[in-house]
C-alpha cells in the first residue's frame, strides 16, 4: 500500500476542468518531484491532495484510507502538510509566531474536534479525531530544531515574518509546515524567486528532512534542482501526467517531449 | 474648574461607548464582518440579565456572570449557522442578515417583554459617587469605565499572547492557508462571535442599570458605537477607546455649552477626525 496515492483524480475551478484523471504514487520514504509547464496543474494538485479543492473521497488516498472527501485542517492533521505556491505567510504574525502556528494544531484533539468527533456519531460526517488518531504530531521537529537548520530565523524571531527576505520567508514557510512533524511533506516552487546560493541553502534542508521521517512531494519549474533530489519524477501537462520515472532512467527528451507536448 | 469635571463626566462616559463598541471592534477585526444587530444583541443580553435578576433573586454582577456563558453559546450557534454562510467577497449578505437580524431580535424581544422601558436595579451603588478635588464622578460610570479598560487589555491579552488569538490573526489574515495549518475557520469565527457576545454581556449590564432600555434602543445605542469604532481606526481596541472617549468628551462639553447641543457635539467630531484623519486615529497596518 503506497503511504499516498491518487487515482484518476480529477479537478474543476467552476465549469474549467484543471485536473483529468491524474494517477501519482509516493511511497514511505521516498522523495518525489512533479515538474511541468506553467499552467499545467501542479498547484491544483496540491491543492486537491490538501483538501483545498476538494472532491470524491476515494479519488485520493493516503494509507489506504479515502481522503479525498476530507477538510484542509483534517487532512494537515493526519500528517499531510503543505508549503504553498507563494509561501503565504500570516503578516499578522511574527517569525515565531509562524512558525509556532504550525504546531498548535496538531494531534487533532482540540475542543473543536471532540465536539464534531461527537456530533459525527449522529450525522454520519467525518469523524476528525478518528481521521488524525494515527499521527500525534512530535519527532525531530520543534522551533529549537528549526532554529538550527535555519539560524537566520532565530536572529529575526519578532520581526514581523513578511519584513524578511524572499528566501528567508521561504524557510519559514517550509518551518512552519514542520512544526506538525509531516508524515508527508508537499513543498509548491519552493526555489521560485530565489537566487541560486539561496535555493542551495535551502535544499540542504531536505536531507534533515527526511531522515525525521516525512516523505516529500516537490513541486519545481526547475528540472535540474528536480532530478537532483528526487527518487522519481512526474512531468505534467495541461491536467494530466505525461511522464513518469526515476531520474537516471529519463532522458532530456523525454522530459521536452512531456513537458511541452509531442514535438520534440 | 468645572471643565475639569466635564471633561472627566466625558471621558467616562466614552468608557461606556467604548465597552458597546468593543464586540463590534473585535468581529470587524477578525472577520471583516459589520454587525447590523450588534446594538441589539446587547439589548437581548440586558433582558437576560434582567430575567435572571428578577428570577433568581441575584445581584446583577452575578446575573451577568450567568448570562456571559449563555451568550457565548448563542454567538457560536449564530455564527455557525447563520453568519458563516454569508461571509465571502460581496460585503452585503452579512449587512443584509445582521439587519434582518436586528429587526428579528427587536421583535422577539417586543413579543417576550412588551414595549415597556426596564431598568436593572443596582441599588445604592446607583447613586454611591467619589470625590477628588473639584470632581466628583459617580461609582458605577467609574466602574463602568474600568470595565471597558478591563475588556480592552483582556482582548489585547488574548489576541497577541495567546494561541487562539495567533489562530484569530492568522485566520483573519488569510483563512486558507490557515486551514493549511490545522485551523478549522469557521471553528475560529464561531468562537470570535462568542467572545464578542460576552463583552456584549458585560456592555448590557452597564446600559441596563444606567439607563432605561426597550426592545427598540439597540440601533440609536449602536451608533455611537460605530462612530467610535470608525474614528478609532477599524479594528484596533485601544482605537476604539479612543474613539470612545472623544464622542463621549465631545458630547458632555456640548451639553455644558447648551444642553441641546450634546448629541449634536458627539457627530460633529465623529465627522471632524474622520475629515482629519479618514482612516482613524489607529489604522491597522495590514489591509
Ligand atoms: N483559482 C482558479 N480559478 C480558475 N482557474 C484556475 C485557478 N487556479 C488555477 N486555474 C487554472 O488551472 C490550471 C492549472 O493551474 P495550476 O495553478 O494548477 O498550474 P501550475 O502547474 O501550478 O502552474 P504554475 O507553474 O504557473 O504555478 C491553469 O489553466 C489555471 O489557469
Ligand atoms: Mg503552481
Amino acid at each position: 500500500m503506497a503511504l499516498l496515492e491518487t487515482k484518476g483524480l480529477t479537478a474543476h475551478y467552476g465549469d474549467f476542468q484543471a485536473l483529468f484523471g491524474v494517477d501519482i504514487r509516493l511511497e514511505q520514504g521516498e522523495t518525489v518531484a512533479i515538474i511541468g509547464a506553467n499552467g499545467a496543474g501542479k498547484t491544483t494538485l496540491m491543492r486537491a491532495i490538501t483538501g483545498v479543492l476538494r472532491g470524491q473521497a476515494d479519488q485520493i488516498r493516503h494509507k489506504g484510507t479515502a481522503i479525498g472527501h476530507l477538510m484542509p485542517d483534517t487532512i494537515m492533521k493526519r500528517g499531510v502538510v503543505m508549503v504553498p505556491e507563494g509561501r503565504k505567510l500570516f503578516p499578522s504574525l511574527t517569525v515565531e509566531e509562524n512558525l509556532l502556528i504550525g504546531g498548535q494544531h496538531k494531534g487533532g484533539r482540540d475542543l473543536g474536534d471532540r465536539i464534531d468527533s461527537f456530533l459525527s456519531r449522529f450525522t454520519g460526517a467525518p469523524d476528525p479525531m478518528a481521521l488524525a488518531a494515527g499521527h500525534d504530531g512530535t519527532g525531530l521537529w520543534t522551533l529549537d530544531t528549526i532554529y538550527e537548520i535555519f539560524p537566520v530565523l532565530k536572529e529575526r524571531r519578532n520581526n514581523p515574518g513578511t519584513a524578511l527576505s524572499g528566501g528567508q520567508q521561504q524557510m519559514v514557510a517550509i518551518g512552519r509546515a514542520l512544526m506538525s512533524n509531516p508524515e508527508i511533506l508537499l513543498c509548491d516552487e519552493i526555489s521560485l524567486g530565489l537566487a541560486p546560493v539561496v535555493i542551495r541553502d535551502i535544499y540542504a534542508a531536505l536531507p534533515r528532512i527526511r531522515e525525521g521521517g516525512t516523505s516529500v512531494i516537490v513541486v519545481e519549474q526547475d528540472i535540474g534542482q528536480a532530478l537532483k533530489v528526487a527518487d522519481r519524477v512526474y512531468c505534467m501537462m495541461e491536467g494530466r501526467v505525461t511522464l513518469e520515472g526515476r531520474p537516471e532512467d529519463i532522458s532530456r527528451d523525454d522530459i521536452h517531449a512531456a513537458y511541452f507536448g509531442a514535438k520534440a | 474648574m468645572i471643565w475639569i469635571d466635564t471633561i472627566v463626566q466625558g471621558v467616562l462616559l466614552g468608557g461606556l461607548y467604548a465597552l458597546f463598541a468593543a464586540g463590534l471592534s473585535l468581529v470587524f477585526g477578525i472577520m471583516r464582518l459589520v454587525n447590523l444587530a450588534h446594538g441589539d444583541l446587547i439589548v437581548m443580553a440586558a433582558y437576560l440579565i434582567l430575567v435572571v435578576v428578577s428570577v433568581l433573586g441575584l445581584n446583577p454582577f452575578v446575573a451577568a456572570v450567568i448570562a456571559a456563558p449563555i451568550m457565548f453559546v448563542f454567538g457560536w450557534i449564530l455564527q455557525k449557522g447563520v453568519l458563516n454562510r454569508t461571509l465571502g467577497e460581496d460585503i452585503l449578505p452579512p449587512l443584509l442578515v445582521t439587519f434582518g437580524l436586528s429587526v428579528v431580535i427587536q421583535n422577539a424581544l417586543l413579543e417576550g417583554f412588551s414595549a415597556d422601558s426596564q431598568r436593572i436595579s443596582m441599588g445604592p451603588l446607583e447613586t454611591a459617587s467619589v470625590s477628588a478635588g473639584p470632581v466628583t464622578v459617580g461609582l458605577l460610570p467609574l466602574l463602568t469605565f474600568a470595565s471597558a479598560i478591563l475588556v480592552i487589555v483582556g482582548l489585547n491579552w488574548i489576541f497577541y499572547r495567546t494561541s487562539i488569538g495567533r489562530a484569530y490573526r492568522a485566520t483573519s489574515d488569510d483563512p486558507v492557508t490557515a486551514s493549511l495549518m490545522g485551523i478549522r475557520p469557521d471553528r475560529v469565527f464561531a468562537s470570535a462571535m462568542g467572545l464578542a457576545l460576552i463583552v456584549v454581556t458585560i456592555a448590557a449590564l452597564y446600559l441596563g442599570t444606567r439607563s432605561n432600555f426597550d426592545p427598540y434602543v439597540g440601533p440609536a445605542r449602536l451608533i455611537y458605537a460605530f462612530e467610535a469604532v470608525i474614528i478609532g481606526g477599524l479594528g484596533s481596541l485601544w482605537g476604539t477607546l479612543a474613539g470612545g472617549v472623544i464622542i463621549g468628551v465631545a458630547q458632555t462639553v456640548g451639553a455644558s455649552i447648551n444642553p441641546e447641543w450634546q448629541i449634536l457635539a458627539g457627530h460633529v467630531a465623529f465627522l471632524v477626525v474622520l475629515l482629519i484623519r479618514p482612516r482613524g486615529l489607529f489604522p491597522r497596518a495590514v489591509d
